[in-house]
């Protein structure tokens, strides 16, 4: 913003084309405040209209030339100063000159790649916006809208239950079982722990969801995990033979997709971590990978590409498929 | 995949507990001998001692066949530590038969055989509802009292 008043100066807006009818979806902030954005998916327009009103009518304003850009980029707390751009794309919206009124200006960008979630964690943020700028020759005259974007799956064709047996030798023995190892963010986690063999004096057992966000690569991995829900199942001391039902509901609890190797920059995973306590508050825990996705909520005609567009890009090749079996199995061993 | 828009939420399959299971003997167990008693010493300082094995499978005791040799103040001690530092109602010990104690009896007093007897019975009594309890077994003293060579009056109370 101009200090001076003998120069002139605008305000730019942009205003999406279908902003009536385009849903939004309300993502948490650095801060943590939660805000309204308009929601897109892979592969959709984005086009609008930038307006540039002119602060003071009547006077001119020179400018090295108007811009819109969309931008997707990756942004690591620790590095504020490099973005990751992985999409940019621009459209010139007028050529160096001067305006001599407000000016609004149409943009389109058909049928935009967008292969990421928007995602902001606790050392890293990705996040798609539009810019609208106004080169001037000592400072730009810029406006950002944000935008959020989900990335939607269907129902995995693989989707083995997580069973295994696991135990202290001769104090603990136990066999727990999930039903699925891929869930939905709407999705219910049924399954069963079974005690083959019990000779400590168990007080209580919980299941909590754990998500750790991997940000950095090489000597500088850092990990920083979060529990995001902690979940009781049984009170009191089992005893051989017992099976112990779980029902836990995931819709009430805050949590994204699984993001493997963003770009090769951060990760967040999800994990079911079985924890057991005994009577002297010591706790035996079995951590095990669940992988987490997006369902779209309603399939529309103009959704279909879309999210065969998302499903394939989350389902890959037979390859990838096995590659994900196999890092499940190598992370609970 | 069944109907999308119901999440499905039956339980798994599990085979309802077996009998055995639900009403057999317990995997653990957990057995103390009180026996052997042996009088020491000559005179009016003569103390009788008593050969305390335990054998367990209990995760909580590190040895699981120990063998020590306990006196009745080593009982006593023990039940004092516990009634101070734990919540436990701690049984009752067999008695402490000052009576037996004092000069001028007929027989032998402390030492006379069936005294012996009733008394080894009654610790054996004591110290096996006293192990099996877990706030019990949380206690160092116990564990002491157990397993160790001989108890260290200035140890640390603690878990």
């Amino acid at each position: 913003m101009s200090f001076f008043s003998f120069g002139q100066s605008a305000e730019i807006d942009v205003v999406l084309t279908d902003a009536e009818t385009r849903k939004k979806a309300e993502h948490k902030t650095e801060d943590g405040k939660k805000d309204k954005y308009f929601l897109f998916y892979d592969g959709e327009t984005v086009a609008g209209k930038v307006n540039v009103t002119l602060k003071n009518p009547g006077k001119r304003l020179e400018h090295q030339g108007i811009k819109i850009e969309f931008v997707g980029q990756i942004e690591l707390y620790y590095d504020r100063g490099n973005h990751h751009e992985f999409v940019s794309l621009v459209k010139d919206l007028a050529r160096p000159g001067e305006l001599t009124q407000s000016q609004t200006f149409d943009f389109e960008f058909t049928h935009v790649e967008k292969p990421y979630e928007t995602y902001t964690g606790q050392n890293v943020k990705l996040r798609y916006f539009l810019r609208a700028t106004v080169s001037r020759r000592l400072n730009d005259i810029s406006k950002e809208m944000d935008i959020v974007v989900h990335t939607l799956s269907t129902y995995p064709e693989l989707n083995s239950s997580i069973k295994m047996e696991v135990g202290i030798e001769d104090c603990l023995h136990i066999e727990f079982e999930y039903n699925k190892s891929k869930y939905h963010l709407k999705d219910v986690i049924v399954g069963k722990i079974y005690f083959l063999l019990v000779r400590i004096k168990i007080k209580h057992m919980e299941i909590d969801i754990i998500k750790r966000e991997t940000t950095g690569t090489g000597p500088s991995v850092y990990h920083e995990n979060d529990t995001i829900a902690k979940y009781e199942i049984m009170d009191g001391a089992p005893v051989r033979g017992e099976s112990i039902p779980i029902r836990l509901f995931l819709a009430g609890y805050e949590m994204t997709p699984t993001m493997r190797d963003i770009n090769k920059k951060f990760s967040v995973r999800y994990y079911l971590n079985l924890v057991l306590i005994d009577e002297e508050e010591r706790r035996y825990f079995k951590q095990q990978e669940i992988t987490l996705w997006r369902k779209g909520d309603v399939v529309r005609k103009s959704m279909s590409t879309q999210a065969t567009i998302g499903a394939q890009r989350f389902e890959g090749s037979a390859s990838s498929e096995s590659a994900l079996e196999k890092a499940a199995r190598e992370d609970s061993g | 995949m069944s109907d999308p828009t119901v999440a499905d939420t039956r339980r798994l399959n599990s085979k309802p507990q077996d009998l055995t299971d639900a009403y057999g003997p317990p995997s653990n167990f957990l057995e103390i001998d009180v026996y052997d008693p042996q009088t020491i010493g000559v005179g009016r300082n003569r103390f009788t001692t008593y050969e305390v094995r335990m054998q367990t499978n209990l995760p909580i005791f590190k040895l699981k066949d120990s063998v020590v040799r306990r006196r009745y103040s080593d009982f006593e001690w023990l039940k004092n530590e516990l009634e101070r530092d734990s919540k436990i109602v701690v049984p009752p010990l067999p008695g402490k038969a000052l009576k037996r104690q004092l000069p001028f009896r007929g027989d032998e007093g402390i030492f006379e055989e069936s005294f012996i007897e009733e008394r080894r019975v009654g610790l054996e009594q004591f110290i096996n509802r006293l192990a099996g309890h877990p706030l019990a077994q949380n206690e160092r003293c116990l564990h002491m009292f157990l397993q160790d060579e001989s108890i260290d009056r200035n140890y640390i109370p603690g878990k």
